[in-house]
């Protein structure tokens, strides 16, 4: 059986499913308005940076390139948490709830299929919500501030080029920091048939285990959390590029999706379907 | 089917493995400690249009799931045609055209684009081929003019028809319908029997759930009767209606030397009025020997009637079948 081509097919199903839906759009949407509100907000009350608020606020005034950086910290600890929870909690619990799952799997689309197509889906929403997100901070940047050689943590300056060379570094680094907390999402999935609980478990998992990570009592557990080196970004905002905490998170990031997806595939391998 | 001339040859077990298109031994499922499905022996033949009765809550749709790998048995075997589960699940079930428990849809999507999600769900389910399948199937249970519609405006009967659409995007070998007329109207309802018939017709199996005696009678050639998660009876339609045995209701003034004789020649004797008595004939029996035997014996008989047990008589001796669920 060609089961190549098919799962294509499957796949692009499934996405064309995912991007058509107006809950998708509302959430890239929402994502997008978070740099485009920083950018209005420092446009508005703009003076002098006065080195207070989050990392890189003080800097948008300066470069319109900063939008974009700005509005991914921000999104980073809640909003993109937030989306991909809903996108992967939902992913195989809702088909459950809707009944449609029973319907896929008599097609017969294949248990291991499902879980495949559901997980790829689920990455290609993480994508597309960075992208969304740094594009829509680069848009209102250039719109709203001047546009002009960065200059990087380390002191060096480079060219606007070279900064958005940078700026698909970093929305690299975070869509990878993502992967870990969509394979536990797609794991939550598969156990219940009540796609709101969760998602909502996925999120408070996500909001757990950035407050854990903030407590230094707990310094032992931190490296093996996957929101451990969500921020740690930064490091490619340096002149040379650190590649450290790219490899670090990487690594994390691979542990949680073959844990994780070990873990969903054996529930979802064996489960009944009742729904 | 008793006059099949080809019955002697169903002997030969590699034979009879292939007339079966669905069959099971012992199966068993468990809820807790709730026994759904208990030591259920299915044997569907193929080609067959296979009536699944039962009352609310006997079982028939835990059986269906299981016959289509969405649940498994806790006991016991299940073979779809002709092959064992789970390992021949993907081969079969793109033969297998089902519906279970009602329809479920993509709201958002329409009809149309529901079932080209089933159909790339499919690994048989060819992509160029797609889009005159679809239309063909939404034709087939004349939805054709609501295809682009939305799913969620669509009404209880026309999900199911999108249902039904949806089991024959490909050609099937074997349906298996979960109650397929649910929310139907009078017209709808006819439209699937004689969608139906006209599959078996091309040799499809079909096999399909109800917990309405009378559509069942009236597009099925065998079928197969569920109560309280067990098997209570399984049979050639025709078999069924003759095992209901007759019974006879008789007028006379002397009840009971009429109770004797019946209790003599194995009557069953039903709670009785004062001058009227009601019993069920074993079968074999003619009602003529009775009357002749009552006569011998002295009973004044004033009147005589007999009553065939209808199918749905015997639907509900064998199910036990009150208003209430019995479990
Ligand atoms: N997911 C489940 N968990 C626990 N018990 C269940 C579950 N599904 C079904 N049951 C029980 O199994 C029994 C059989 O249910 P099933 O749905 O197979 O009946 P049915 O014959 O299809 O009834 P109906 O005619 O109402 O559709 C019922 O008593 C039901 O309570
Ligand atoms: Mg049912």
């Amino acid at each position: 059986m060609p089961a190549r081509p098919i799962t294509g097919a499957l796949l692009a199903s499934e996405l064309m499913l995912q991007f058509r839906r107006r809950r998708t759009w509302a959430m890239l949407l929402a994502l997008a308005a978070v740099p485009v509100l920083v950018a209005i907000a420092v446009r508005v009350s703009s003076g002098p940076p006065s080195g207070r608020g989050p990392a890189f606020l003080d800097r948008v005034a300066t470069n319109g390139l900063f939008v974009a950086i700005a509005g991914l910290t921000l999104s980073i600890p809640l909003f993109l948490p937030l989306t991909v929870g809903v996108v992967s909690g939902d992913s195989i619990a809702g088909e459950a709830s809707q009944g449609t799952l029973r319907y896929l799997l008599i097609a017969p689309a294949g248990r291991v299929r499902v879980l495949l197509v559901k997980y790829a889906a689920s990455v290609a929403f993480c994508l597309a919500a960075v992208f969304v997100s740094a594009l829509a901070g680069v848009l209102i940047g250039a719109l709203l501030f001047p546009i002009g050689p960065v200059t990087l943590l380390s002191g060096t300056e480079i060219s606007p080029v070279a900064a958005l060379g940078r700026l698909a570094l970093v929305a690299a680094y975070v869509s990878v920091s993502l992967l870990g907390f969509a394979a536990i999402g797609l794991f939550i999935s598969t156990l219940t048939d009540v796609p709101v609980g969760a998602m909502a478990a996925a999120v408070v998992l996500s909001i757990t285990a950035q407050v854990l990570d903030s407590l230094p009592q707990l310094e032992w557990l931190h490296l093996w959390l996957f929101t451990h080196h969500w921020l740690g970004f930064i490091d490619l905002l340096r002149q040379p590029v650190s590649w450290d905490s790219f490899g670090d998170n990487a690594l994390v990031q691979a542990g949680y999706v073959v844990v994780f997806g070990a873990l969903a595939y054996g529930r979802f391998l064996t489960r009944d379907v009742l729904s | 089917m008793s006059s099949d001339p080809d019955a002697p040859y169903r002997d030969a077990p590699s034979v009879e493995a292939h007339s079966l298109a669905i069959e099971t031994r012992g199966l068993t499922k468990t809820f807790g400690r709730q026994v759904a499905v208990d030591s259920v022996d299915l044997a569907v033949p193929r080609g067959s249009v296979f009536g699944f009765l039962g009352p609310n809550g006997s079982g028939k749709t835990t059986t269906i799931r299981i016959l289509l790998g969405l649940a498994s048995p806790t006991r016991g075997s299940v073979s779809l045609l002709g092959r064992p589960l789970p390992a021949g699940l993907a081969a079969t079930l793109p033969r297998v055209g089902a519906l279970v428990e009602g329809p479920a849809f993509y709201p958002y999507l329409s009809g149309e684009a529901n079932l080209r999600r089933f159909d790339a769900a499919n690994p048989v389910g060819h992509p160029s081929t797609r889009a005159a399948r679809v239309a063909t199937a939404l034709e087939r249970v004349g939805l054709a003019a609501a295809a682009r519609k939305r799913v969620h405006a669509y009404s209880l009967g026309m999900k199911q028809r999108l249902g039904i659409a949806s089991a024959l995007l490909v050609p099937r070998e074997l349906l298996v319908l979960d109650e397929p007329t649910n929310g139907l109207d009078p017209q709808g309802t006819r439209e699937v029997r004689s969608l139906v018939r006209s599959l078996a017709a091309e040799g499809v199996t079909v096999f399909v759930s109800s917990h309405l005696l009378a559509e069942i009678e009236q597009m099925c050639t065998h079928a197969a009767v569920m109560s309280a998660g067990r098997l209570v009876a399984q049979a050639p339609l025709d078999e069924l209606r003759a095992a209901g045995s007759a019974s006879v209701t008789l007028r006379t003034p002397d009840p009971g030397r009429a109770a004797a004789v019946f209790d003599d020649m194995g009557l069953r004797m039903l709670p009785a009025l004062d001058d009227e008595l009601t019993a069920t004939m074993p079968v074999g029996l003619e009602p003529e020997q009775v009357v002749a035997a009552l006569v011998a014996g002295g009973v004044r008989v004033r009147g005589f009637g007999v009553t065939e047990q209808s199918l749905e008589d015997r639907f509900v001796a064998l199910t036990g079948e009150g208003f209430d669920v019995a479990r």
